[in-house]
């Protein structure tokens, strides 16, 4: 895709000048918050809405003047679109029907996709006879058997149950994988995305952020809302008061005094400094450490496999701490603790010019 | 041949150009056929427009017959509207088995060609052997503008049920059950919550109803006696030859119908009924059980007794009719019987030709309008404009469209009749049509196309055979309608008759018939109705 817009009115932007490639056999998920513009993207390369602006490739051919039905790809909606008045095994063959392939080998197609999915003993079952998971086989399959090498998926996972969404995305990977396909998966789910992608693109308000394997987005976000968005992370304001060669230095709010191994920032800019809450360290008491922020535990939460501290630093920033919950010592709310990072895993962002706020919106 | 057309026209479908032809040629024959013609008929006619204003006895009697109809659509639209709403939710909330019978007698009248069911309550008000015997034999409502009320009541009251009942059921209990959670007692929560949610629906049977009383003719000319509302004022300066009257009345008619169809339609959704007042204890005691039984007891009689009864009160006659001998008469076609198979094939001919050539060229613009093909400005025009034919009065447009095709005099009789029966029955399909293919998800089409479907494919495989109860229930209704048509037939005809044209002349006595001769005509009229819709019905039941 080169510089692809689309605008809905005078003032909805839902693309906004993106280009993107995304390479043969590469499982590719579109992330975003509701409304960033994915689906329009994915429904532009689909071809089922004209770009104002921009090209989209497919094969390095030019599809903008194809029509859908043209373009070789496969579509998974969301509500899986199944048509009610067809069976399982209509609804399968139907792409190969409507392109008039040979009968024997429409049926041959459609049985092996049926087989694939471990549907083709419901072959004569309509739609509301299936389940959810079902349900979004049945898309797959029939998505599959029209030929598709690119394989178009719009929050496929999204109608399902939480522990059936976690089993499918495997096996829709492993599928795609299996079959040698291109997929470009849309989802607002960071850990569906991260499970079951080569690579990701963050979007927000209609443009994309960043795209990187999932390693890179959690590992070295370039963009605020990118490290917002993938994982978790506190955020604290400051700005820089000193760089050398070993990184900058940085002041927060109530004169604390961090140090991190970013050279990018100039000394006087004012940065935001974002910390991945399993980054800290959390010990009781007073500590002199690199990087120590003295507080005190305000709340305490356990989840499980971990546990989630609050802390009110003393320049009264809250800091969230997660820590696996067998591991070390717990602590209680009240308790004077020190918090520590190391200065190489915090990321350091300009600060947004609309503000922190605008800038960690979902919508 | 048929398999290879159809492939070559899947394939052309997927060209920008082909689809803007076909869409073209959808509206144009809309424009050219349907709302044109009307429109520069009254043009034509506009310099004849003086005789009225020349002559005060001919326009206060006008102005008198305007508003007769304007008052009496707006009482019985809202006659209907509460009267309907509550055999609406009668039949659709209670739990009983017999409510399906009376569900399927409150479709009875819909079924029952209109001049059929102007004569048979005009014999149920006003005749000797109806209601009147209750009375000491003297009519209880004479011929007039009580009787037109009572007429248009009962015709009415089917499509103001059919379409509350069907917004009821598509109705999400769920937000009623929320209201109860929250402690509204029943009735509180119907009107808080559910009546302000159907709104649209409820306004779309108002208007339904008022266009219905608006435009009928056939039966009003029927139980009219002396009295002229402004259908009855257009038939009559035509049969007197009087264009300057007829095309201003005409003129009046059209322009307001519209006006207050595009304000209901622009303001109606802003329209806000003063619903939040509460009164707890009061409306927990009228949702008592007792009262709701009494309430459901007094729509049901209300029911049988003004829309049921008199609707069906022609079966005796019929079957007085049959003992008596006009069953041999009328199969000999002896007296006036002479024209009436004529006429018969006649109004089943312009029937069948209507519903197949309107089917065919309706359906472009129906999938136009409801997937806004040509955007939602043009979708929203079109569909206003579409709906116009159906609440204007038909004899208005059928005058109007009359004055425009006489000037071509190598156009055949039966081709107007054809012509203002497709203006007339047009809107019938088209919204059954939009509001069908509009439930259709745009996933399912675009799934379609995804696979591979090219649009004409779409439309075959997909549109057609989800949308099929909806189309064959369009032709069922525009077949029906165009039977039944009265108004604008009355005025394009000089030579030919319809039935219905032919009742109306036997009952006003242009045709000595007797009134079992009347009554047999219009019982015959009911009963092939009848039959073709049953077989209709049956044959969609056995193919799908």
């Amino acid at each position: 895709m080169v510089n692809v817009s689309k605008r809905f009115g005078k003032k909805i932007v839902a693309v906004d000048r993106v280009s993107l490639q995304i390479y043969d056999k590469e499982y590719f998920s579109l992330l975003g918050p509701s409304g960033c513009g994915k689906t329009t993207l994915l429904r532009i390369i689909a071809g089922l809405i004209e770009p104002d602006e921009g090209e989209v490739y497919i094969d390095n051919k030019l599809v903008n003047e194809l029509p859908p039905e043209d373009r070789g790809i496969g579509f998974v909606f969301q509500t899986y679109a199944l048509f009610p008045h067809m069976n399982v095994w209509d609804n399968v063959t139907y792409g190969p029907r409507v392109k008039a392939w040979e009968e024997t080998k429409s049926e041959r197609i459609g049985r092996e996709m049926l087989e694939m999915v471990r549907l083709y003993e419901r072959l004569d079952a309509v739609p509301h006879e299936l389940s959810g998971g079902m349900m979004q086989r049945v898309a797959l399959a029939r998505a599959l058997a029209a030929g598709a090498k690119l394989l178009l998926l719009d929050e496929p996972l999204g109608a399902l149950d939480a522990k059936i969404r976690f089993e499918l995305r495997y096996e829709l990977r492993k599928l795609v994988k299996d079959l040698g396909l291109t997929a470009m998966h849309v989802t607002h789910d960071q850990g569906e995305a991260m499970a079951i992608s080569d690579r990701i693109a963050v979007m927000r308000k209609g443009q994309i952020l960043q795209v990187g394997t999932p390693q890179e987005l959690y590992m070295s976000p370039q963009h605020v809302f990118v490290a917002h968005f993938i994982g978790e992370s506190n955020f604290l304001e400051g700005h820089v008061v000193e760089v050398n060669e070993k990184g900058s230095v940085i002041e927060l709010r109530g004169e604390l005094i961090v140090r991190t191994s970013d050279k990018t920032k100039n000394k006087g800019e004012r940065v935001v400094l974002a910390i991945r809450p399993e980054i800290f360290t959390v010990e009781k008491g007073r500590r002199r450490r690199l990087n120590s922020m003295p507080g005190y535990l305000e709340r305490f939460r356990f989840e499980g496999t971990n546990i989630r501290y609050e802390v009110r630093l003393k320049n009264e920033d809250v800091v969230v701490i997660i820590r696996p919950a067998l591991v070390g010592a717990w602590f209680d709310v009240g308790d004077e603790v020190t918090v520590s990072f190391p200065s190489d895993k915090s990321f350091v962002f300009t600060y947004p010019s609309k503000g922190l706020r605008e800038e960690l919106a979902l919508e | 041949m048929l398999g290879s057309g159809i492939r070559y026209f899947d394939k052309v479908s997927s060209k920008p150009l082909v689809r803007h032809l076909i869409y073209s040629g959808s509206v144009i024959f809309f424009l050219g056929l349907i709302l044109v013609p009307p429109v520069l008929g009254i043009a034509i006619k506009w310099n004849t427009l003086g005789e009225i204003f020349q002559s005060p006895s001919l326009m206060s009697r006008a102005s008198s017959a305007i508003y007769a109809s304007f008052t009496i659509a707006f009482l019985v639209s809202s006659l209907d509207l509460v009267a309907g709403l509550l055999l609406a939710w009668f039949v659709a909330r209670g739990k009983s088995r017999w409510l399906n019978i009376i569900d399927t007698l409150a479709d009875m009248p819909f079924i029952i060609p209109t001049v059929t069911l102007g004569y048979s309550a005009l014999l149920f008000w006003s005749g000797p052997g109806g209601v009147s015997q209750l009375f000491g034999g003297n009519p209880l409502v004479s011929p007039g503008w009580l009787l037109i009320v009572l007429l248009h009541f009962a015709f009415s009251y089917p499509a103001v049920v059919r379409v509350i009942v069907g917004a009821l059921l598509d109705y999400k209990v769920v937000y009623e059950e929320a209201s109860r959670t929250l402690g509204a007692a029943p009735l509180t929560a119907d009107r808080t919550v559910t009546l302000p949610i159907l709104k649209s629906s409820l306004i779309a049977a108002f208007t339904l109803a008022f266009a219905r009383s608006l435009s009928e003719t056939g039966a009003t000319v029927i139980v009219a006696g002396a009295f002229e509302n402004g259908v009855v004022f257009i038939k009559n300066t035509r049969d007197l030859g009087q264009e300057g009257p007829m095309v201003f009345v005409s003129f009046i008619l059209i322009l307001t119908a519209c006006l207050i169809y595009l304000v209901i339609r622009l303001l109606g959704t802003r329209f806000k009924v003063p619903m939040k007042r509460v009164w707890p204890s009061a409306e927990r005691k009228l949702s008592d059980f007792k009262v709701r039984a009494l309430r459901d007891s007094l729509t049901t009689a209300v029911f049988f007794v003004f829309v049921l009864v008199p609707s069906l009160f022609i079966v005796l006659p019929v079957v007085g009719a049959v003992s008596g001998g006009t069953l041999n008469q009328a199969f000999a076609g002896v007296g006036v019987w002479q024209g009436y198979w004529q006429s018969f094939l006649l109004s089943y001919f312009v029937a069948t030709a209507v519903t197949v050539l309107n089917a065919l060229v309706s359906l472009p613009m129906a999938v136009l309008i409801a997937r806004k093909r040509w955007g939602s400005a043009a979708s929203t025009t079109l569909d206003v404009l579409s709906n116009i034919p159906m609440i204007v009065p038909s004899v208005a447009l059928g005058a109007s469209m009359s004055i425009f095709w006489r000037n071509f005099a190598f156009i055949p009789e039966i081709a107007l009749i054809i012509f203002a029966h497709l203006s007339i029955t047009y809107p019938y399909f088209v919204r059954a049509m939009v509001a069908a293919i509009e439930r259709v998800s745009m996933d399912l089409e675009e799934a379609s196309r995804t696979l591979g479907a090219r649009p004409f494919t779409v439309f075959r495989t997909l549109i057609l055979p989800l949308t099929k109860y909806s189309l064959f229930a369009g032709a069922i209704m525009m077949f029906a309608r165009s039977v039944d048509e009265t108004g604008a037939t009355l005025a394009v005809v000089t030579r030919v008759k319809t039935v219905p044209v032919l009742l109306v002349d036997w009952v006003k006595g242009t045709v000595p018939a007797s009134s079992m001769d009347i009554a047999f005509g219009a019982g015959l009229l009911l009963l092939f109705s009848f039959i073709i819709l049953l077989v209709l019905r049956l044959m969609v039941r056995g193919r799908y």
